[in-house]
């Protein structure tokens, strides 16, 4: 009773007065309750918004002054984060022996895409192959099953070594005659499609098998079944989890790197050689965050919305 | 075939024919013998309903004539062709009987409409515009026809089955099957339900229906079977297996149902 009488209003919460950000007092019912939402709505609340950018900046302040006030600062800034350095790095110079940074990360984008295709149909027919019951496919099932436990148990840079130098040396017409860029895209399928058939796989499984008796018990063909009423939803299920997969890929491009090709991170590589300073590798990785960073708010988005749905769903 | 058959009147031959016969069915699921050699006949216009405990069989019983389980032993008829025969093609077999199950199963990922008019577009090949004008008039027969854009999980229960009654119905099957369609369902939805299928028994649809409704049951069917551990008890009319049943064991299950005042 003598709380409800001070002037302070307390948060039912934490007990504590609450205070809004000019130091002025709530007046009653617009702090006093309802804490946790305003948390969470963006745009509602104003002195959530200032603790949040408050917290944040400290916890920045607090990193930066870790990096600046170690011993080694001056040097790892002129080694990594020189301006002019990178610069030159990111336009290049083929007369000083470097290629740009930035053209070349055009060609990570383009494997990345050619793999990403490639990835989406050869893990699906993995999966479909490993998902399938019938006796007469159990060869292929075998097969299906060590390919996934193969690639996925070594090293994808072996992967890319084996195809970019193994390949060459086999001296078979037209397939040992390729650029390298095509063994190393090669590689990142082999590699990648053992994982995402695998996310496949387990979307597939989160249909439930009562689908599959409805749609068969309308007289539709095994085949137009999963068509029409499994992979859709399989798929929707288990868009997160591909994205997820594929922001990944975007970044193990730069392994293809290792075969000589010119993409972004070899092209960095070949600049600190050339010019025996490291902020070229700063360039890379900057326009790696610049492609993968939008690919990742994209997933929460859907990971949201799906969650938004499935919520919307239980209440029913 | 051209003309227009409604699924009230589907003519599956001279009333009285054998729309189905089931001879000495066993099945297993594992060490678990679930039917015990089932053998019954339904006429052509008759409805028939499975009564019994759960666990008796009578899910599993529909499930095997809709050719959705194998079976380990025995023979099924459809018009007087042998259906279990291995050659058979159970995509055509199914084609003929409509199954509707106690949780539904629409497809979540369509519209009611597209969740009707899926099979016959991709299994009959009906063109697109007629399959959807023959859908419409279905849901709009069964009081549907302001929810043939929404999905599935927009509906109530009473109204999801009465889709999946008139998914089924839209292959104009010769035989429903019906699989505890209103165990899942809020009580005061069970009518609405329970009022389409009288309908359909109405206009001459011969089913094979599992249920607990015994009241409905009674109303309803020409026999009723009495199931218990996969075997028949006892076949009747209804008003005979309700009010005199022979068999000991079915006056103990009636028993409890009277009890559990559910007649």
């Amino acid at each position: 009773m003598e709380q409800n009488q001070s002037p302070e209003p307390v948060d039912p919460l934490v007990g504590l007065p609450v205070r809004s950000v000019g130091g002025q007092w709530a007046p009653p019912g617009t702090f006093a309750t309802g804490r946790g939402p305003r948390l969470f709505s963006p745009g509602g609340g104003t002195r959530a918004t200032v603790v949040s950018t408050i917290s944040t900046i400290v916890v920045l302040a607090a990193l930066a002054a870790i990096f600046l006030l170690a011993p080694g600062a001056r040097a790892v800034e002129h080694a990594f984060f020189n301006p002019t350095d990178m610069w030159q790095s990111f336009i290049g110079n083929p007369k000083q022996g470097y290629y740009s940074v930035g053209a070349a990360i055009w060609l990570n984008i383009r494997m990345f895409l050619a793999a990403e295709v490639l990835i989406l149909a050869f893990a699906l027919l993995i999966a479909l192959i490993r998902h399938s019951v019938g006796p007469a496919l159990f060869p292929i099932r075998i097969l299906a099953t060590g390919y996934v436990d193969f690639f996925r148990g070594v090293p994808l840079i072996l992967v890319i070594f084996a195809l970019g130098l193994g390949v060459p040396a086999l001296s078979l017409p037209v397939i040992s005659s390729q650029p390298d860029v095509v063994y190393g895209v090669a590689a990142l399928v082999l590699s990648y499609s053992a994982y995402v058939s695998e996310v496949y796989r387990a979307g597939l499984n989160s249909v439930h098998q009562s689908q599959v008796a409805a749609a068969r018990s309308l007289g539709l063909s095994q085949g137009t079944a999963l068509r029409y009423v499994v992979l859709p939803q399989a798929v929707r299920n288990i868009i997160p989890p591909l994205l997820n997969d594929f922001i990944s890929l975007q970044k193990d491009t730069a392994l293809v790197g290792t075969l000589g090709v010119i993409e972004a991170n070899k092209a960095a590589d070949i600049y600190s050689e050339t010019v025996f300073n490291f902020s070229s590798f700063t360039v890379a990785a900057i326009l790696f965050l610049i492609l993968t960073i939008p690919l990742a708010r994209f997933t929460d988005r859907l990971i949201e919305r799906d969650r938004r749905r499935r919520l919307a769903g239980a209440a029913r | 075939m051209s003309q227009q058959r409604t699924p009230g009147d589907l003519n599956a031959g001279p009333v009285g024919s054998e729309a189905i016969r089931i001879e000495d069915l066993h099945k297993s699921f594992g060490p678990n013998e679930v039917l015990r050699g089932i053998s019954m006949s339904v006429a052509s216009h008759e409805v028939i309903c499975l009564i019994g405990a759960s666990g008796s069989g009578k899910s599993t019983l529909l499930r095997c004539v809709n050719l959705l389980e194998p079976i380990d032993r025995g023979r099924i008829s459809l018009f007087g062709h042998d259906i279990t025969d291995p050659r058979v093609d159970a995509n055509l077999v199914r084609r003929q009987i409509g199954i509707v199950f106690q949780s539904f199963n629409l497809f979540p990922h369509m519209t009611v409409l597209r969740n009707v008019t899926l099979a016959p577009t991709k299994v009959l090949k009906t063109p697109a515009a007629q399959a959807a004008d023959e859908a419409k008039a279905l849901l709009g027969r069964f009081g549907l026809i302001d929810k043939v854009y929404d999905y599935p999980d927009r509906l109530s229960g009473g109204q999801q089955q009465r889709v999946a009654i008139v998914r089924a119905l839209a292959m104009q099957p010769q035989i429903m099957l019906l699989d505890e369609v209103t165990s899942a369902l809020d009580p005061e939805l069970v009518a609405e339900v329970l009022e389409v299928i009288a309908e359909l028994a109405a206009g001459g649809m011969t089913m094979l229906i599992a249920t607990h409704e015994m009241g409905f049951a009674r109303d309803i069917a020409n026999r009723i079977c009495f199931l218990e551990e996969g075997t028949i008890i006892e076949e009747a009319p209804p008003a005979e297996l309700f009010t005199n049943p022979k068999d000991e064991r079915t006056r103990r299950f009636l028993r409890r149902i009277v009890e559990a005042k559910r007649l």
